[in-house]
Order: C-alpha cells, then sequence, then structure tokens
C-alpha cells in the first residue's frame, strides 16, 4: 500500500490570493471615492485606465513566458498594483506618463523578478519612483480640491487631458501646491508655521481635501484589519514612529515644523501604512520584523519629508525597507521550540 | 593552428564571442558612467582602443624581459604611460571632450579589460597577434559603448550625435539628428541606472541573437544530407 505524499502547509489558509486582493480593493474604496469628491473624477479615470493597462501588459508578459494567462489575471494582484500606482499620480496625467508608469511597475517591477511572489520591490512604488526622478514637471502638477476658488475638471474633460485632446491652458487657476509643498517652500523661506497655514489650502487638520482622502484610506486600513487581510504590526509601527519622531521634532521647534496630525493626515503616510508597506510578498515576514520594517519605513518618510528634496517620501521610504527585508528577516526568526539557541 | 585561423579566432572573440563589455564584463565602470550621449561614448571608446591596441603592443614586446614575478606593476606602469599620453594629446587637441568626459580618461587606466588583455593574452603571445586582439577588443569595446550611449540619448534627450562638434569640429555641429522637438525627455535613461537597464538589454539581444543562430545550425546539422 502506498499513502500519496502531501507536502506543506497541511492547514489551509482558507482564503484564495483572490479573496485577499479583492478585500484590498474593498478598502481602497472609500479613500478613492473621497479623493474622487474633493479632486474631480480624473483620478478615476487614470485609475481605470491604469488598471485595463496593467492587465493588457500582464496578459502580454505571461504569454511571452509561456504562463497559464487566467489565473494569473483573474487573481486580480495587477488590478491592486494598478490602483495602488494610479493613487500615486497627479489627478490629471497625460496617458503616455501612466504608460511608462505601468510598463515599469509590472515588467520591471514584477515580472523581470519571476512574477508575483518573486519581486523584492513593491511594484507599484517601483513604477512611480522611476516616474517621479523621470519627469519631475508632470509629477509635481498638483491640482486644487473644491472648496477653493478654481476650477476642477469634470469627467470628459478629463478624459479629454488623459489622451491630450485639449490643451490645459485654458482653464486658470487649476493647479496648486499640495499642503506638504506649501511647507516645504514655505519653511525655505523662513516662514513660521502660523503663517503658512494662512495659505487656503489648509482645512481643519491637513489640507482641504487631503485629509478626508487620508481619513478614507484610515477607514479602509481598519477594514482589512478586522477582515484579517492584514496583521496589525506593520501599520501600527509605521504610523506609531512616524507619529513619534514629528511629535519630538514637533515638541522641540513647534515654530518651524507641521504638527503631528497634519503630518499624519498629509501626503501618502496613511496609504502607505496599510495599503503599501503591508504588501505581503515585499514586506518582512516574520512578527518582530515586522515592527522594525514599519519602523523603519515611519522614521524614513519622516526624515524625506523634513530633509529631504522630495515634499513627500512614502515611495522612497518603503524601496529601501524593502531592501533591508532579508536583512530582517534574517535577523529576526523565531527561536524554534525546544532549540536551545 | 596557422596565423590565419588565428587572426579570424582573434577578431572573432574580440567584436563578438568575447566581447569586453557584453561578455566578460569588463570595464563597466567607464562603460556605465559615460555613455549617456553617443558622442561620449565614441571619444571614451576611441581612447580606450588606441589603449588597448599600445599596451598590448609593448607589453608582447617586453614579454621575454620581465621577471614573472613583477610583470604586473610593469604592466600597470607601461599602460598609465600610454593612457598618461593619450590624455595630454586630449587636452591639447579635444580640449571640450576632455572636459566632458573628466576624470573617465584617467582611470582609463583602471579599466579591467586592458590589463586583463595584457596579462591574459599579450604576455603569452606574439606582438602582430596582440596588437590585433588589442583592436579587436578595443572595437567591441567601442562598438558597445557606442549603441549604448546612442540608445541612452535617443530614449533620453530624443536625439542623436548631440555635441558632435567636441570630437569633429565645428563642422559637425549638423551631425545631430533630432527626432522629435517636443519630446519631454525621459531623465532616467540617462541616469545610472538607465546604464543598467540600457547594458542589461543589450546582453539579453547578443545572447537572444546567439541562441538563434544556434539553433538554426543544429537545424542545418540534422537536415538529411540529399547529395
Amino acid at each position: 500500500m502506498t499513502t500519496a505524499f502531501v507536502s506543506s502547509p497541511y492547514v489551509s489558509p482558507g482564503r484564495s490570493l483572490k479573496r485577499l486582493m479583492i478585500d484590498v480593493i474593498i478598502g481602497l474604496i472609500p479613500g478613492t471615492l473621497a479623493y474622487a469628491w474633493f479632486f474631480g473624477p480624473g483620478i478615476l479615470i487614470n485609475i481605470v485606465f491604469a488598471v485595463i493597462l496593467a492587465i493588457a501588459v500582464e496578459a502580454a508578459v505571461l504569454r511571452l513566458r509561456q504562463k497559464p494567462i487566467k489565473p494569473h489575471i483573474t487573481d486580480f494582484s495587477a488590478v491592486v498594483a494598478a490602483w495602488l500606482f494610479a493613487l500615486c499620480l497627479p489627478v490629471h496625467s497625460p496617458w503616455w506618463l501612466i504608460a511608462v508608469g505601468i510598463g515599469f511597475t509590472m515588467i520591471a517591477g514584477k515580472h523581470l523578478y519571476g512574477g508575483l511572489g518573486f519581486n523584492p520591490f513593491n511594484p507599484a512604488m517601483v513604477g512611480y519612483v522611476v516616474l517621479l526622478i523621470s519627469f519631475p514637471r508632470e509629477m509635481t502638477t498638483w491640482y486644487l480640491p473644491i472648496g477653493i476658488d478654481g476650477d476642477v475638471l469634470g469627467l470628459f474633460d478629463s478624459i479629454a487631458y488623459l489622451f491630450g485632446l485639449v490643451d490645459i491652458q485654458q482653464w486658470d487657476a487649476l493647479t496648486s501646491a499640495t499642503p506638504l509643498d506649501r511647507y516645504k517652500t514655505g519653511l525655505g523661506q523662513n516662514l513660521t508655521a502660523i503663517e503658512i497655514r494662512q495659505s487656503p489650502l489648509f482645512g481643519i487638520i491637513g489640507g482641504i481635501g487631503w485629509e478626508w482622502v487620508a481619513g478614507g484610506w484610515l477607514l479602509g486600513g481598519l477594514w482589512l484589519f478586522f477582515t484579517r487581510t492584514i496583521r496589525w504590526q506593520i501599520p501600527v509601527a509605521v504610523l506609531a514612529s512616524f507619529g513619534a519622531i514629528s511629535v519630538v521634532i514637533y515638541l522641540n521647534a513647534p515654530e518651524a515644523t507641521a504638527s503631528p496630525l497634519f503630518h499624519l493626515f498629509s501626503g501618502g503616510i496613511m496609504l502607505c501604512a496599510f495599503f503599501i508597506a503591508t504588501d505581503p510578498v515585499t514586506a518582512a515576514t516574520t512578527d518582530h520584523g515586522r515592527i522594525y520594517y514599519g519602523v523603519l519605513i515611519g522614521l524614513l518618510v519622516y526624515l524625506i519629508r523634513g530633509w529631504g528634496g522630495y515634499p513627500d517620501g512614502v515611495a522612497f521610504a518603503v524601496l529601501l525597507a524593502n531592501m533591508c527585508v532579508p536583512l530582517i528577516d534574517y535577523y529576526t526568526q523565531p527561536r524554534v521550540y525546544g532549540d536551545d539557541a | 593552428m596557422n596565423s590565419i585561423a588565428m587572426s579570424n579566432k582573434i577578431t572573432r572573440d574580440g567584436l563578438w564571442r568575447n566581447n569586453v563589455a557584453l561578455v566578460q564584463l569588463l570595464g563597466l565602470c567607464p562603460l556605465l558612467a559615460v555613455t549617456s550621449t553617443a558622442i561620449n561614448g565614441i571619444g571614451l571608446g576611441l581612447a580606450t582602443l588606441i589603449t588597448l591596441v599600445l599596451s598590448n603592443t609593448l607589453v608582447s614586446l617586453i614579454r621575454g624581459f620581465v621577471r614573472n614575478e613583477v610583470r604586473l606593476p610593469v604592466f600597470v606602469l607601461i599602460i598609465a604611460s600610454i593612457v598618461t599620453i593619450i590624455e595630454l594629446l586630449m587636452r591639447a587637441y579635444l580640449y571640450d571632450l576632455y572636459l566632458v568626459l573628466g576624470i573617465f580618461i584617467p582611470l582609463i587606466v583602471t579599466n579591467c579589460a586592458i590589463i586583463g588583455r595584457a596579462e591574459g593574452f599579450a604576455s603569452k603571445n606574439s606582438v602582430g597577434a596582440s596588437a590585433l586582439d588589442g583592436f579587436m577588443m578595443g572595437t567591441g569595446f567601442l562598438f558597445v559603448l557606442a549603441l549604448l550611449g546612442a540608445m541612452r540619448e535617443i530614449i533620453g534627450f530624443g536625439t542623436l550625435f548631440s555635441h558632435a562638434d567636441l570630437m569633429f569640429g565645428e563642422a559637425a555641429k549638423s551631425f545631430t539628428i533630432v527626432f522629435n522637438d517636443n519630446y519631454p525627455g525621459f531623465l532616467l535613461a540617462i541616469l545610472p541606472p538607465g546604464a543598467f537597464f540600457g547594458l542589461a538589454m543589450l546582453i539579453v539581444g547578443k545572447n537572444l541573437f546567439d541562441e538563434r543562430l544556434k539553433k538554426k545550425a543544429a537545424v542545418i546539422d540534422g537536415l538529411p544530407d540529399i547529395v
């Protein structure tokens, strides 16, 4: 008699990759809706365009690699990567910008390393960083939210702009600095924090619009947490270390820094803490390691915001922490039960 | 091996099969650093080519007189002297190009490809074969530098042969080809990561081509003899 040999793992997690990705997509919805409410439907168009492109690129690469196409497309991992990538871009971007970014996300970030599960770097952040250092002008053109004197492009104008059919010059008062940008340039001109906050860009705690978007990520993040899609270690470590360093710096020099609450509800830190840093492939895999990994990201984001060349540093922080993951995992292996060492 | 077969082998090795940049992966530092435009690549490639020919010739000439224990310092001295001569000549006659290439001209001394050929080939072969080897290896290197520079320039700036006047004088200003006036530029191709991507693509291309050739050869070998 022979018994079939079954290899580990013996206990099934009971949830497929597809289900996991769908939960992440559900978690992204509140923040995305807030984004579209305040900054116009351009962001939704970016997301749809990026997702379609990502699926097309994924299918083409899978075909080239002679892998089955359908199971890889329908696990929705490409959708999540493209969605996160699109959220990092300015609300209105030309189509070629998104195409180049998706190309790097899917090909260089994911498939050159061997596909999902083998990539050391977060693919969406790879695509975003390539664009950020290659096209500084396009990537730093940010648009005004509603509620401030100025225009917000509607659905058809957004589509027309995406494909270069309209000249953006016909609207005035469309673009502006982001609140984080304003802080960076303001502090560079020796303005005090109070003077900077006089700008109409600022809302209750963060920038107008941005604070609600960040709140949306927080809400979606809690959903991920309660559906056990993500573990608590990484988001808590990112937000706690980021909050801690911003409190320390703020108490030291309240005139010359933004408040910790402003920092938490501005830029990409909320999205990063719940959706980007928690990517199961590129994050640390041990419980202790996840905390070190999160702390590293939180500190790096603050350092880049405070003293780096860019107003926000989420993408660079995540990529730098991704690089450290093998080391973190190596030194945080849990002790095997019964083993003395 | 007779001399014609030998020189054929040297030529094939230098240009393709054992290409310094694509197969041996030597001299990557200048290769990656200066190939942001085609003209920069050609400039450094020519300087390296001349160095390789001269150093291979000289090393081969003295190979009977140098004791094995001190051969490497002697090789380095020879190479450094040649590079210094070239640097001074460039400073005299191609000053603008010299300014662009900067530190990478004196750094040719440390190019592993040159000491590698001196140690691996010239110190064991006749003067003629060594000079030919230096010329072919240098040409292979120049070819990759120029190609990589052209690729990065086209993708990064949307132009080709810009600043040709640095090397060929005022008349060469018209060499520049502009593909698209409204090209936004792709900074990544000009920055160091672009060099790594570009070189990787070239290596992929070479390996693919070789594999095709091998398959074709296998098919031809496998055909039944009709005659």
